[in-house]
């Protein structure tokens, strides 16, 4: 990997108080790279996405995009300078319809700002755009309904659709599929890998088919540490990784690859 | 090139249709027109006008504010403050007017003039939300309280600008005229009200309507989210401060010509008070909620007050009953009751409601009573209340027990009416 990171963190720790939950994470991102970040529940995966998104400042350490600074910039900038996020608990606008929620995905990406002068009913290219996006995901014939009666996993994949709408080419999805069921996993991850086709995705996700089956890479984090990153096979075979998450073989899928 | 064809096909079948379209965001606007031109046709008196010329600014003070609370989610203690500034600026526009020799203020249209107000309420919402829309929720409210109670202090300290106690004064019929009215006499100043509380409605309505519009709508609901799609939420709720305070000083402007005075008072807290009564009897969810609430208020302000000193009690309880029973405030009641309108069952309900309301009227009667035999007691003109001609001495036992009675038969008759409807 010759090529320069798209996303790089050197040393990041973040400490709330007495607790140390991130404690000096180094990784790089490649471009196009689709990077699953696995661990045990309260590992640090949601902090380390927030302490990348801007929602955190980080205690020490530092953290590039494309070669910027962004750690101790605020998220709205980091999200204009193409880095977008979805929540692991759905972060939707639920008094709105699913069709103005993807709307405010995609207002500011079109070039609208904090524009007031022009009736946003007018505005074509964003019409469209929302459109697309609405089909693409499969919620356009939800697009009328009100944000708050969607079901469960309905509202999770316009969490995805918000998240892809402003055409960001690094992508960060926290649990995207968190209590889906299978199908509608399957349905969500396909839509995730032809919505981030050609771009940078960081995945946390804890159904090791899909990790296994999506990502180029894989970290393992366990108490705020990376105790390993690699090729799926190298994580499926580590000694470390087994012994501290992955625990006994059965939990391995993929053992035919 | 097929593709292409399918998006913008279903572009035009996403969102409402022209003929909703129509119906819910221009046919009202006609109506409200047609309203404002008729009106005059049918030969109101000069009270009538006058207070009609009171609910348009009215109208547009608390629509202003609820651009604030309504859309943006922030509860402002201290909106009279844009209202006087603008009002304020307008009023010494008005003598600027009157004693300019050329100049721009010498072709300045009187009729113009709240856009003068406009700009003086959006500087001031300018300068005063930049601290203070650092803070969303409590923070900022307690912020406005502060800025209200020293803007207050402030207008009665700098005479030279706030004209003291008695004011600023000045004569509307300067200046170059526009649509061939001096604004001499009411029902000229009557046409001017109806010009710009309707322009003011609309410009207010469009906002809503844009994509800063829409923000502060998701800044209210979700303002973590809005971070995340490039938004900052600091900077729209600034945004739609300066919004609302210029359409306050535009409300400031019309009531300067209306009134040709403004006084420190405009600034205080009593207006801050009633635009936020004003707006949530109306409905502050509701676009129109905030005009049905001006409607209401300025019309018990202006005759209420008369029929009864303990007026301002009446509004606090109206306040109270309707936070208790309809946080949706006016509007709330008009749209659940339409739609029910068309649903089987719809008579037996409007049965019901009737029977409610009619328990309801029993219930507010008796406290009528015992305020209004409560006032006579204390401010010892030792005159008596007379409903319909029956005499109720307030120092006579059995006038406190009728007021008594009624309450209890209404509250009863209330509880038995709505659990019967709960049950159902
Ligand atoms: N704002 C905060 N203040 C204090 N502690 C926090 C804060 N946010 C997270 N933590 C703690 O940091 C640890 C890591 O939390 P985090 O949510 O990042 O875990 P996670 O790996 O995403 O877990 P899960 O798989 O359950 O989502 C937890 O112990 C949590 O309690
Ligand atoms: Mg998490």
């Amino acid at each position: 990997m010759s090529e320069p990171p798209v996303l790089s963190l050197r040393d990041v720790k973040k400490d709330f108080g007495p607790a140390k939950v991130i404690q000096g994470v180094t990784l790089d991102i490649a471009p196009g790279e689709r990077h699953a970040i696995i661990g045990p529940n309260g590992a640090g995966k949601s902090t380390l996405f927030n302490l990348i998104s801007g929602l955190y400042r980080p205690t020490s350490g530092e953290i590039t995009l494309r070669g910027k600074t962004i750690s101790g910039v605020k998220p709205y900038r980091i999200n204009r300078m193409g880095l977008s996020r979805s929540f692991q608990v759905s972060n939707i606008f639920s008094n709105m319809s699913v069709r103005e929620n993807v709307r405010c995905g995609v207002l500011y990406s079109m070039g609208y700002g904090y524009n007031f002068w022009r009736n946003i009913g007018n505005l074509i290219p964003v019409q469209e755009k929302t459109v697309e996006i609405l089909d693409s995901v499969g919620l356009i014939d939800k697009a009328d309904q009100s944000a708050a009666l969607l079901a469960y996993a309905d509202q999770r994949t316009l969490e995805i659709a918000i998240t892809i709408a402003s055409g960001a080419d690094v992508v960060l999805m926290d649990e995207p599929t968190a209590g889906m069921s299978h199908s509608e996993t399957d349905r969500a991850i396909a839509l995730i890998k032809k919505a981030t086709q050609g771009k940078t995705l960081l995945i946390v996700e804890h159904d090791m088919g899909v990790v296994f089956g999506l990502s180029d890479r894989i970290s393992v984090l366990v108490y705020g540490e990376v105790i390993a990153t690699g090729l799926p096979e190298e994580i499926r075979n580590n000694a470390l990784v087994r012994e501290a998450y992955l625990g006994d073989e059965a939990e391995l899928p993929g053992v035919e690859a | 090139m097929n593709q292409q064809g399918t998006v913008l096909d279903t572009v035009s079948d996403l969102g409402p249709s022209r003929r909703a379209k129509f119906t819910r965001r221009v046919l009202p606007f006609i109506i409200m027109a047609v309203l404002l031109i008729v009106i005059p046709m049918l030969g109101p008196s000069r009270t009538a006008l006058s207070l009609l010329n009171a609910i348009g600014i009215n109208i547009v003070f608390a629509l202003s504010f609820n651009i604030l609370l309504g859309q943006t989610g922030l509860l402002s203690f201290g909106h009279a403050v844009y209202f006087g500034l603008g009002g304020y600026t307008a009023m010494h526009a008005m003598n600027w007017i009157e004693y300019a020799d050329g100049g721009f203020w010498g072709s300045y249209p009187m009729f113009a003039l709240p856009l003068v107000g406009f700009a003086g309420g959006a500087f001031a919402g300018a300068l005063i939300g930049w601290p203070s829309c650092r803070r969303a929720g409590i923070p900022f409210s307690m912020i406005s309280l502060g800025i209200a109670e020293l803007v207050a202090a402030t207008g009665l300290i700098f005479v030279s600008f706030f004209g003291g106690e008695e004011g600023i004064t000045g004569d509307r019929m300067n200046g170059v005229e526009m649509f061939g009215l001096n604004l001499g006499q009411v029902h000229q100043v009557y046409w001017f009200i109806a010009f710009w509380t309707f322009v003011g409605t609309v410009a207010m309505y469009a906002f809503t309507r844009t994509p800063l519009g829409r923000l502060t709508q998701a800044v209210r609901d979700n303002p973590q989210r809005v971070e995340f799609v490039g938004y900052d939420p600091q900077q729209v709720r600034y945004l739609a401060f300066i919004a609302s305070g210029g359409f306050a000083g535009l409300a400031g402007g019309m009531s300067a010509v209306n009134y040709e005075i403004f006084t420190p008072e405009a600034l205080s807290l009593a207006p801050s008070g009633l635009v936020i009564l004003m707006a949530y009897i109306g409905g502050i969810r509701y676009f129109a909620g905030p005009i049905l609430g001006a409607i209401l208020l300025t019309y018990m302000q202006t005759n209420l007050s008369d029929f009864s000193e303990a007026w301002l009690l009446y509004l606090g309880l109206l306040f109270i009953a309707m936070v208790l029973f309809a946080p949706g405030g006016l509007a709330g009641v008009v749209i659940d009751v339409t739609n029910r309108l068309g649903k089987p069952g719809a008579v037996q309900q409007f049965v019901k409601g009737l029977v409610a309301v009619a328990t309801g009227m029993i219930a507010f009667f008796g406290v009528v009573i015992l305020i209004e035999i409560a006032v006579r007691l204390t401010n010892g003109h030792g005159e008596v209340f007379q409903p319909f001609g029956i005499g109720l001495p307030s120092t006579s036992l059995m006038s406190w027990a009728i007021g008594v009675c009624l309450v209890a038969i209404g509250v009863f008759g209330l509880k038995f009416t709505t659990k019967q409807v709960g049950e159902r």
